[in-house]
């Protein structure tokens, strides 16, 4: 026999203001099933969720129905209350009469009215209700961290701290990231690789953490806390055990002239190099498509004046295959390709540069050796313009930008004219803007700093032209507060160029199944209260990957998401949500739509013997649910045809009993 | 190939040598250019408000006509070629517009007509290896400073002729004719077009700058497609100024 | 000028919204015109989105816009400033008695060897 008890909220004055709970209270007492129906002014409260429990005791009840707020607000509350009082605790409705009644009516009538048809259309979902218990499984006590920057790194520093193994895939030959290009950092001018360098070091000598460089991620299956993960290890032509970096092969290598990557091109590097000095590993890689014996067969220089015998030409790439409980993503961001804004010159002017390509002239182990020079003439120069926001903040028709503040650039800015001024202070520093944003601990200060002891001349305007008339930069400009438009002849021009998800997010979300924002940004699971989790469960987000990010941000999520992966790891088994989609085999057909909807993988098919009426055997194509990976989405339960797909707890009898309820 | 002309109103006088040169030039590359019946002045500049209808009709007519003979319409001024490139643009993105030049016009236009620059048909439909096999008397180491000014290339995006910050589409013809391009800064800015009579020094001090940086870049001469650069750039610099069709033509020996 | 213009008036016939303005400058940075106007581009773009019309109706910059759409094509914000000037220039053409140039004297000022295509753009601009 059911036993039905109601409890409805009056959420302080949220859901009385505009529902008179009395009648509400009063209309489900005579409800079929309904034993007790009572209101209480916070049923989230202790009070309210005793008096579950009470009601429950006294009338002996076999399913609750809250009328309350959204259930992703407390549903878990009152599910606990209801398992405290020893009721399945999926025998819980809620009838959402705040946010979808309360906060949307003003007329009392009508909320209550509203109130009322969805109170009765919970409890006649609730006569349907089925007891439920979640399946638990293990979890892999293991974690993948994918970028190997500062956040991949503090993530994997931080794992590995609370005594769990974890794993780096890193697809450069060398970690470090962003953050070991750069000459300083603000707002303390701390020098870059001298405060990342200790940390890249240690990760490289932490018996819990294997660094895969040179690699990528090939494909993930499985699901939070048992993912099984593909990785290619791409064929350095090296052997990583036998390197010992001593870098005498990139020194003997006939092939010098290749753009060195991590000076973005403006300098050279051999075919046989290793990326830079503090690389990690410090392991030398061939790039095959400039190497001499790579192409033509004709050289081996390399391999006959390594002493360790490391060189190997036949390597190829490797494919390995590990298990994870947890993955966190620390793809980071780049600047965008600045090329297409024609009217600042880029493509044609060696003397306009970005940011990033100021912060490698700037650095002593960079292309200038940090000496402050124009890369068309070798030329100090005297007059320096930074343009800010160039593709940042535009509207969303703009082919060339992003509709985001890209965040670092203001900063960036500030601290590469002080850095000049430090070291030339006759330079004259222009520095082009639209708002100067500067929100951080010491931030304002810093870029004030800038403005008044450095004596940068910060100017509100944005540029409209860099011309370049044989190599004489002429910066086209508005000074909007001073009311003139400006004509100023520069040596050098640096525009600090937006930035945005790293090329790779894009197919690794897919392989993931984690979800991009329109950006290609990783999509957090709540963007205020879950900032580190993505919506897949065992997929955590890690620094810039999420969105722009400086690095103490970067720093502070990347530790985030470790915690978060720490409290997942530290569990031998995890529960999952029964409400989980299930096959009808008599009805399904095998067709497959299901499995081409589930965005979770979920469903496979399996081969299933069938005893006919006439008793013959027959093998038939089945749907079946891997419940463990199943989020309950319920996309598979429309797109069948048969109607031989239903969900726990949200069948379709139950859906339909609620819109008869509703409609009646 | 054949297209229907537009040579408009500044080509039947004072910039004949435009027309002149770009009808010899055409029939040379097997180019048939029939001059539209008739047609109207297109008003020298397009008017963006949304409610001035009439003057846009003399435009709308010569589409119409276009399409009515199921040809491409072709320009060589750019001004014409600004003000039927937008007014068709508008006839196919603005309803209200289109439905009002019918109760005009009493006819339809249905959307068919590509209005094609001079410039866009060679290097689009003619190709620049074949101007290249037609040149005669190549412009050999003649510096030329392409002179697009605002209306070939803006707005970039109804207009689609080239990239309006970095245009490239006259240079490419130049060195099809053998000449050395010289790219300058202000070749895509405006001369001051219109306002002699509004303004003492607008145009004045535009096409000294325009010229001056032609100048800084090398330049030995200017090459335009528009008759108003053209007068402008002449008038207040010191380069000698050419229309591109009459350079092709020298090139071609005609 | 007595009728007042509201701002949604040029929002009508410009087809641009001016609320979309973040305030960067860029089309006054590039503006060719930017001396000859009282209001440069930015400056009058803020002015429509404030309703402050009336002294747009009556400044010269309107006249001195040369149309090239420089401000179009490389604001970030797709605010199109020409197309705002463009519709104050034709409503205060309306609004007034005659014309800013008397067509007589667009022949006058003219000199033999200028192109037919600058008087028909200056017939356009300068008069109903």
């Amino acid at each position: 026999m059911k036993r039905i008890g109601v409890f409805v909220c009056s959420c302080g004055s949220n859901i009385e203001g505009a529902v008179d709970v009395c009648k509400v209270v009063e209309a489900m007492s005579k409800e079929p099933y309904v034993v007790y129906a009572a209101n209480c002014k916070y049923m989230c409260s202790s009070s309210g969720q005793e008096l579950i429990g009470k009601a429950a005791a006294e009338y002996e009840l076999t399913g609750i129905a809250v009328c309350s707020c959204s259930p992703r607000m407390h549903e878990a509350t009152f599910r606990k209350a209801a398992a405290s009082a020893g009721l399945n605790p999926y025998k819980v409705e809620i009838a959402n009469i705040r946010e979808q009644c309360s906060w949307v009516h003003k007329d009392t009538a009508e909320a209550t009215g509203k109130a009322i048809t969805l109170a009765k259309a919970a409890v006649s979902k609730l006569c349907r209700d089925e007891e439920l218990y979640p399946q638990s499984f293990p979890v892999t006590k293991r974690a993948l961290v994918i970028g190997g920057g500062i956040a991949g790194i503090q993530t994997a520093e931080d794992i590995s701290n609370a005594g769990y193994k974890v794993d780096i895939v890193e697809k450069k030959p060398s970690i470090g990231g962003k953050m070991a290009m750069l000459d300083k950092t603000f707002p303390t001018l701390d020098c870059s690789a001298c405060i990342l360098t200790p940390k890249t070091v240690d990760i490289s000598h932490n018996e819990n953490v294997r660094i895969f460089s040179y690699s990528e991620v090939e494909s993930v299956s499985g699901y939070v806390g048992n993912f099984t993960v593909k990785i290619r290890r791409k064929a350095r032509y090296v052997k990583e055990d036998l390197c010992t970096g001593c870098g005498l092969c990139a020194e003997k290598c006939p092939t010098k002239n290749v753009p060195n990557e991590f000076d973005l091109g403006l300098g050279s590097r051999s075919a046989i190099y290793i990326p830079f000095a503090q690389a990690v590993p410090k392991v030398a890689v061939i790039d095959p498509d400039s190497c001499r014996m790579l192409k033509d067969g004709k050289c081996g220089l390399c391999s006959r004046v390594c002493g360790a015998k490391a060189i190997d030409y036949s390597q190829k790439d490797e494919i390995t295959e590990e298990k994870y409980g947890a993955i966190a993503v620390a793809t980071g961001i780049d600047p965008i390709d600045v090329t297409p804004f024609d009217e600042y010159s880029y493509k044609n002017s060696k003397d306009v540069i970005t940011a990033l390509e100021l912060e490698r002239i700037l650095n002593a182990a960079g292309p200038t050796n940090g000496r402050l020079v124009r890369l068309s003439d070798g030329i100090r120069p005297k007059t320096v313009v930074f343009i800010s926001c160039v593709g940042s903040r535009c509207t969303e028709e703009d082919e060339r930008g992003k509709t985001y503040c890209s965040k670092i650039c203001c900063m960036y800015t500030a601290k590469q004219a002080i850095l000049i001024k430090e070291k030339y202070p006759d330079t004259d520093i222009y520095v082009f803007y639209i708002d100067v944003r500067a929100p951080g601990k010491n931030f304002d200060e810093f870029y004030r700093r800038a403005a008044e002891k450095y004596g940068v001349k910060y100017i509100k305007g944005m540029v409209g032209k860099v011309c370049d008339e044989n190599g004489v930069l002429t910066v086209k400009a508005a000074d909007l507060i001073n009311n003139e438009q400006m004509m100023i002849g520069a040596d050098l021009v640096v525009l600090a160029a937006a930035v945005e998800p790293d090329k790779t997010a894009k197919a690794l979300a897919s392989k993931l199944n984690a979800s991009i924002d329109g950006n290609g940004f990783f999509n957090e699971a709540h963007p205020k209260l879950r900032p580190v989790e993505s919506p897949t469960a065992g997929v955590y987000l890690s620094g810039a990957c999420s969105g722009p990010k400086d690095i103490p941000e970067t720093v502070a999520q990347a530790s985030a998401a470790a915690a978060k992966i720490i409290g997942l790891l530290s569990k031998n088994t995890l529960e999952s949500d029964p409400c989980t989609a299930h096959a009808d085999e008599l009805k399904c057909s095998g067709c497959s739509l299901c499995a081409n909807v589930c965005p979770y993988n979920a469903i496979t098919y399996i081969e299933k013997e069938f005893r006919m009426p006439d008793k013959t055997v027959k093998i038939r194509r089945v749907a079946s649910v891997n419940a463990a990976v199943c989020r309950g989405c319920g996309a598979c339960t429309v797109a069948c045809n048969n109607g031989a797909m239903d969900l726990h707890g949200f069948s379709r009898e139950q859906i339909l009993a609620e819109v008869d309820s509703i409609c009646s | 190939m054949e297209f229907c002309y537009f040579p408009g109103c500044t080509l039947k006088n004072k910039a004949k040598d435009l027309d002149r040169c770009a009808r010899l030039c055409a029939e040379i590359l097997g180019v048939k250019l029939t001059e539209l019946p008739e047609w109207q002045c297109c008003g020298g500049v397009y008017v963006s408000t949304s409610d001035d209808v009439a003057v846009k009709l003399a435009s709308v007519r010569a589409l119409i006509a276009a399409e009515e003979r199921g040809l491409p319409l072709l320009t060589v001024c750019s001004a014409c070629h600004n003000v039927l490139k937008r007014t068709e643009h508008d006839l196919r993105t603005n309803a209200e517009f289109a439905a009002k030049v019918k109760a005009y016009t009493g006819s339809e236009y249905k959307g068919t007509v590509k209005v094609v620059h001079y410039l866009e048909m060679l290097r689009d439909l003619i190709g620049y290896e074949k101007i290249r096999s037609a040149v005669k008397y190549p412009l050999d180491g003649m510096k030329i400073g392409c002179y697009y000014g605002c209306m070939l290339l803006r707005p970039g995006r109804v207009m689609r002729t080239d990239n309006p910050e970095d245009p490239v589409i006259m240079e490419e013809l130049i060195k099809a004719l053998g000449g050395e391009p010289v790219a300058f800064p202000e070749r895509s800015e405006c001369c001051g077009a219109y306002t002699y009579a509004e303004s003492e020094t607008l145009t004045e001090k535009r096409s000294e700058r325009v010229v001056q940086s032609a100048k800084n870049c090398g330049a030995e001469a200017l090459v335009t497609a528009c008759p108003l650069c053209k007068y402008n750039a002449g008038k207040y610099g010191d380069l000698p100024v050419l229309y591109f069709t009459e350079l092709t033509a020298k090139a071609f020996g005609v | 000028m007595k009728n007042i213009v509201s701002r949604e008036e040029i929002i009508e016939m410009s087809g641009t919204d001016p609320a979309k303005c973040m305030k960067c400058g860029k089309c006054s940075a590039s503006c060719p015109a930017y001396d000859e106007m009282e209001y440069p581009p930015h400056r009058f773009v803020y002015m429509i989105d404030q309703g402050n019309i009336g002294p747009l109706l009556e400044c010269v910059g309107i006249y001195r816009c040369l149309s090239c759409y420089a401000c179009v094509d490389r604001c970030p914000r797709g605010v199109e400033p020409a197309k705002l000037i463009e519709a104050v220039r034709v409503i205060a053409e309306r609004k007034k008695e005659g014309n800013r140039i008397k067509a007589g004297e667009l022949f006058e000022k003219a000199d033999a060897d200028m192109p037919s295509q600058a008087f028909s753009a200056a017939f356009r601009k300068y008069t109903k």
